[in-house]
């Protein structure tokens, strides 16, 4: 006997509203883009869950897919993160304000 | 048993992720984040989605966390100083945290999500069978995607000579 679908649904809503207030309150580039994978993974769970209760196998194909664009976002993100570090020697949001006036 | 473990993969989902999101440390943040992550896979693994949780591991706690740690030891940053939110950040908080609770709420009290599950997980020829017919064009476009990345990692990680910063 497995745990009932909306306990799951609820710890994914968890996990994603832990991710999202990391990435609205904190100022590391670096904190924020782990506060975007927890979102994401929180979705990936959210998907399985449903998948698994329904008897489908569409949802677990669609985390695959969620899966390798983190791969490829993080790469690349941080890739974004190192060339601003190499050019301005902080990757602290609030002082990257060259858009702002 | 099935219970006591869904209450710890959850528990050290949850904490970790908390450990995560409060931590000064960056380094102390990336370690907590892969023990959430193997909460997760646990609860894949409690899901019957082995090969998923398998992958999880694989990409994120094999791949992705190791990345992060490289680019933290890389960019050697110090312990952030303690700063005060802004008005809008609390305000923008405010109303997050309130939706959220809105739609947990709505979620908990929905009688068709407390339904048992069906049988038995998926096979890993299921994956195979519907990766390669009915998903097929998605695969193509994830490939080209991941080939578009790792291109554009190469660019960005060049030296640009010659370019003005912006002031």
């Amino acid at each position: 006997m497995i745990a009932p679908l909306h306990t799951y649904i609820v710890l994914s809503a968890l996990l994603f509203a832990i991710g999202f207030f990391g990435v609205l309150l904190r100022k590391n580039t670096l904190v924020i883009f782990m506060g975007l994978e927890l979102m994401l993974v929180a979705s990936t769970l959210a998907l399985a869950a449903f998948s698994r209760y329904n008897g489908t196998i569409d949802g677990d194909v669609f985390v695959f897919f969620i899966l390798t664009v983190a791969a490829a976002e993080v790469a690349v993100g941080l890739a974004i993160i190192v060339a601003l570090f190499r050019r301005r020697q902080t990757i602290e949001v609030d002082e990257l304000d060259a858009l702002k006036n | 048993m099935d219970h006591f473990l869904f209450n710890f993969f959850a528990l050290l989902t949850v904490i970790c992720a908390l450990g995560t999101v409060l931590n000064r440390n960056a380094v102390n943040a990336a370690m907590c984040f892969l023990l959430s992550l193997v909460g997760v896979a646990g609860l894949f693994v409690l899901l019957e989605a082995y090969l998923l949780a398998f992958v999880l591991l694989l990409v994120y706690t094999g791949a992705v966390v190791a990345l992060f740690l490289f680019i933290i030891m890389l960019l050697d940053m110090q312990g952030g100083r303690k700063k005060r939110f802004k008005p809008v950040t609390l305000f923008a908080s405010t109303i997050a945290a309130a939706l959220l609770a809105v739609g947990v709420l709505t979620i908990h009290q929905q009688p068709k999500f407390a339904g048992g599950a069906v049988a038995s997980g998926p096979l890993l020829k299921d994956y195979a069978y519907l990766l390669f017919s009915t998903y097929l064009l998605p695969v193509q476009i994830i490939g080209f995607l991941l080939l578009i990345a790792m291109l554009g990692v190469i660019v960005l990680s060049k030296k640009h000579e010659g370019l003005e910063d912006i002031k």
